[in-house]
Parts: C-alpha cells; sequence; structure tokens
C-alpha cells in the first residue's frame, strides 16, 4: 500500500514542473499550507476518538500526524518567507496574514511537543495532548479571525497578494499538486505510523524473550 | 539565472532538503528497528 | 443543577478564603503589575505615544495573570489534595470553574489597582480599555486555569504554563488592543465574547480528561 501510494505520488508530480508560470512557488506553498491544515485536523480527530471512543492507537495516529503537520508548518513558513521576498522583497511582512497565522500554529505546536514530552508515557499523556490538539483545532480560526482584525490597525493598507485569477491549466496544476502533497502526507503518515508500531512491537517482544 | 528563477529554485530546494532530511531520519529509524530485529532472532536461535 | 453551581461556589471561596489567609498570591501580583508599570515607563522613550503604552498594559495584564496562574493549583499539588478533589462526588469540571472564578478574582481585584495606576502614569483610560480588560479577563482566566492544571502533570511544571498558554492568548492580545486603540471596538468586542464563549465551552466539556486518567 505504502508502494502504491509512492507511485501515485510520483505519477501525480510529474506534472508539477510543465507549467511554466512565473508563480511556482505559488503551486507548492499553498497546497503545503493546506497540507499541514489536514494534518493538524486529522490529529484533533484522533484525538478527538481517543477521548470519545478511548479508540486505542488513536493517541499515536494523532502524535504521527501533528508531527507531520509540525514539519509541513515549516515548509510553509520557509517556502512563504521566500515568496514574500520575490512578491513584496521582503522576508518578513507582518501583513501577509497566512503567515503570521502560521507562525501562532507553529509556536503552539511547539508547546503541544513540549507538553507531550514531559509527561510520562501513559493515558495521561495521551489524553492531555488529545486536549490539547483539539485546542488547536478551535484555534486556527480564531487565530485567522484575529490576525484579519489585527491587521487593520497594525497595517492599514491591504495587500493584494492574489494577482489574477487562477486560469483552467493553472487551476488543474494545482489540484495536482495539492493532490500529491496530501497523498505525501498520507504516504509519511503511513510510514512514520509503521515505524512506531514495530517499534512498540519489538519492545514487547524483547521482553518476551528476556 | 534570474532572480526569480533563484527564489523559485530556492523554494523549491528548501522542500526537497526537508523532505530529504525527513527521509534520512527514517531511514535511520528502519536501520535501528533492523538490528534489533536480528538481534531479538539471534537470541530465539541460540535458545533452540 | 443548583448542587453543581453550589460545588463551584464552594471551591471558589475555599480559593479565596486561603489566599485571604495565607497572601501569597495577590500582593505578589499587586507588585508585578505595578513594578512593570515603571519599567514599561523607562522603556518607552518620550515621545513615542499613548498607543505604544497601551500596547503594553496588555503585555502587563498577560503576564500579571501568568503570575496569578502558575499559582493556582499549588495548594493543591502541596498537600496533595487534587486527587482527592477528582475524586468528590461532584462533576469535575466543577473544579475547573471554581478555580477560574478564583483566578478571574484576583486577577480583577490586581486590575483594580492597576488601571488607575496606568491611567495616573500614562494616558488615561477610556470605557472600551476597560470594557475590553473585563472581557479578556475571562476568556484568559479560563484557559489559563485549565492549562495550568494541564501543566502541573508534567514533568516541568510551572515552566510548561507561559508556553503553553502564551500561544492561545495571542487572540487575546489582538482583541484587547484593538479594542483599545481604535475608535470603533464594536467588532474587537464581540471577538473577545466569541473567544470566551468558545474556550470556556471545550475548557468546560473536556476538563474531566485533563484531571482524570
Amino acid at each position: 500500500m505504502l508502494l502504491g501510494t509512492a507511485i501515485a505520488l510520483i505519477a501525480f508530480y510529474a506534472p508539477l514542473d510543465e507549467d511554466g508560470l512565473n508563480q511556482k512557488i505559488f503551486y507548492f506553498h499553498v497546497p503545503i499550507a493546506l497540507t499541514a491544515y489536514a494534518c493538524f485536523g486529522w490529529g484533533a480527530w484522533k484525538a478527538l476518538l481517543h477521548l470519545w471512543k478511548g479508540r486505542p492507537g488513536a493517541d499515536l495516529e494523532s502524535y504521527v500526524s501533528i508531527h507531520l503537520g509540525v514539519i509541513f508548518a515549516v515548509m510553509t513558513l520557509v517556502t512563504g518567507s521566500i515568496w514574500g521576498r520575490f512578491r513584496w522583497g521582503q522576508w518578513w511582512l507582518w501583513s501577509s496574514k497566512q503567515l503570521v497565522l502560521f507562525l501562532v500554529l507553529f509556536l503552539f505546536y511547539s508547546a503541544y511537543f513540549m507538553l507531550r514530552f514531559s509527561v510520562e508515557p501513559g493515558p495521561r499523556r495521551a489524553n492531555l495532548s488529545a486536549v490539547y490538539a483539539i485546542f488547536g483545532v478551535v484555534l486556527i480560526p480564531i487565530s485567522f479571525l484575529a490576525i484579519r482584525l489585527a491587521s487593520d490597525y497594525i497595517h492599514p493598507v491591504a495587500f493584494d497578494r492574489h494577482g489574477p485569477q487562477m486560469s483552467g491549466s493553472q487551476f488543474l496544476t494545482f489540484c495536482v499538486s495539492l493532490a500529491a502533497m496530501l497523498s505525501l502526507f498520507a504516504a509519511l503518515y503511513h510510514l512514520e505510523l509503521a515505524g512506531k508500531r514495530i517499534d512498540a512491537h519489538l519492545r514487547e517482544l524483547r521482553e518476551l524473550i528476556g | 539565472m534570474t532572480t526569480e528563477e533563484k527564489y523559485v529554485a530556492a523554494a523549491y530546494l528548501v522542500v526537497f532538503v526537508v523532505l530529504l532530511a525527513y527521509v534520512v531520519i527514517m531511514s535511520a529509524k528502519v536501520a535501528r528497528l533492523e538490528r534489533t530485529l536480528a538481534e531479538l532472532v539471534e537470541r530465539v536461535k541460540a535458545r533452540g | 443543577m443548583s448542587g453543581y453551581f453550589a460545588d463551584v461556589a464552594t471551591l471558589a471561596r475555599k480559593d479565596l478564603l486561603l489566599e485571604l489567609r495565607g497572601r501569597d498570591t495577590l500582593p505578589a501580583m499587586l507588585l508585578f503589575v505595578s513594578a512593570a508599570l515603571v519599567i514599561f515607563h523607562f522603556a518607552l522613550p518620550s515621545g513615542t505615544g499613548e498607543l505604544a503604552g497601551l500596547g503594553l498594559l496588555w503585555v502587563a495584564i498577560v503576564f500579571t495573570a501568568l503570575l496569578g496562574l502558575s499559582r493556582v493549583f499549588v495548594a493543591e499539588r502541596e498537600q496533595n489534595v487534587l486527587d482527592g478533589l477528582v475524586l468528590a462526588p461532584s462533576d469535575r469540571s466543577a473544579i475547573w470553574f471554581g478555580k477560574a472564578l478564583a483566578a478571574l478574582a484576583f486577577l480583577a481585584l490586581a486590575e483594580v489597582i492597576a488601571l488607575p495606576l496606568f491611567a495616573l502614569f500614562f494616558s488615561g483610560m477610556d470605557a472600551a480599555t476597560v470594557a475590553a480588560v473585563a472581557l479578556a479577563d475571562i476568556g484568559i482566566c479560563a484557559v489559563g486555569v485549565f492549562v495550568a492544571a494541564m501543566s502541573i502533570a508534567t514533568r516541568a511544571r510551572e515552566l510548561l504554563l507561559p508556553v503553553l498558554f502564551l500561544p492561545l492568548a495571542i487572540p487575546v492580545i489582538v482583541g484587547g488592543v484593538g479594542a483599545s486603540v481604535t475608535d470603533s471596538p464594536g467588532r474587537y468586542f464581540a471577538f473577545l465574547a466569541l473567544y470566551d464563549a468558545l474556550f470556556a465551552t471545550i475548557c468546560w466539556a473536556s476538563f474531566e480528561y485533563v484531571v482524570t486518567e
């Protein structure tokens, strides 16, 4: 199954470069950002399942998903920053709302790791992490709203950041790129989850053998 | 190479490097798991 | 339901009584916020204007709240009564509710001193800022007590509280500063109220998972 996803990924990946338009980073940056949201959302969903149904393993799935989400968020920050340099001549602009939002999210989810690694493994840790993960998905829209509001008094002049509307071929590339990113997330998610599970099983086995 | 192209290349490079780092970390992990597994197999064999 | 609120009131009253007897938290908060305002006076070169002062007022409020919040569960932890509270035959969210009310009372008392002091030291104070502070306090205490309960379950303890709390407090700062510096604070009030309602609901609903195994 992993291999299947990877092959699909490569197949989807190829058309990414054929589009010779100037906003190439856009196709990369925005799908990565959306994928990061998807990771956080998925992580919160698994956290909810953990708290609500008490499903075993949901805690680990939630953690892996958020872990990947943070990686994607860092990539969003970096590519976004480069894009900002390219577009506005600045590495960092407080008026680019998405980037600021990602900075807030990055801080928040880094705190998630601090929380997780300072509690002994066990049901307590699973519960705390799950609750914090659910806080995260509530924080995303709230922060988005807050940053919109804040731009009113921090930067009165709004940037027109979305140039022309996307044409058909651009939209197609965008969708393909988004699908590629999402399947990349799915592949890494399963890979890491499998790794963690094998690790746990091996540990168990070692104890059994003695 | 224009500056525009440089920035595009830089963005792609960053993503590539991050993914590469991730793959390297994962492969190190898989190698470690393999070693542990081999060790366990040895132990089981030694037992009989 | 009335039993629930009685539990909440008992818990909040217990904290206030403890504070009245021990007097650990509130004087520290008052001194902290006054000292912070003096520091801000020297940190702002003359001519930076009152807008910067208003922004710093919010910094002072959040950090003062943080100081109070780090003490919220200390009495329970030192005497190991948190487990007893959790096992008591009342709804667990009542613990959160009572603690949040007590924290709110402390913060409000600290601000009763701090806001006039701010008005005296810096520029005056308008009704919009006071209202925004009141609204923000609710959100700060609701989220803060929740996060404080999380942080005492960890190895790092108090160290983790600001790390967990500050990202969650960013929207409060935005709403509060917006309400005090702009001419039309209506939407910022609405935003703060939304934040309070949303986070109070989640905290209330999920507190049980923080204190139980």
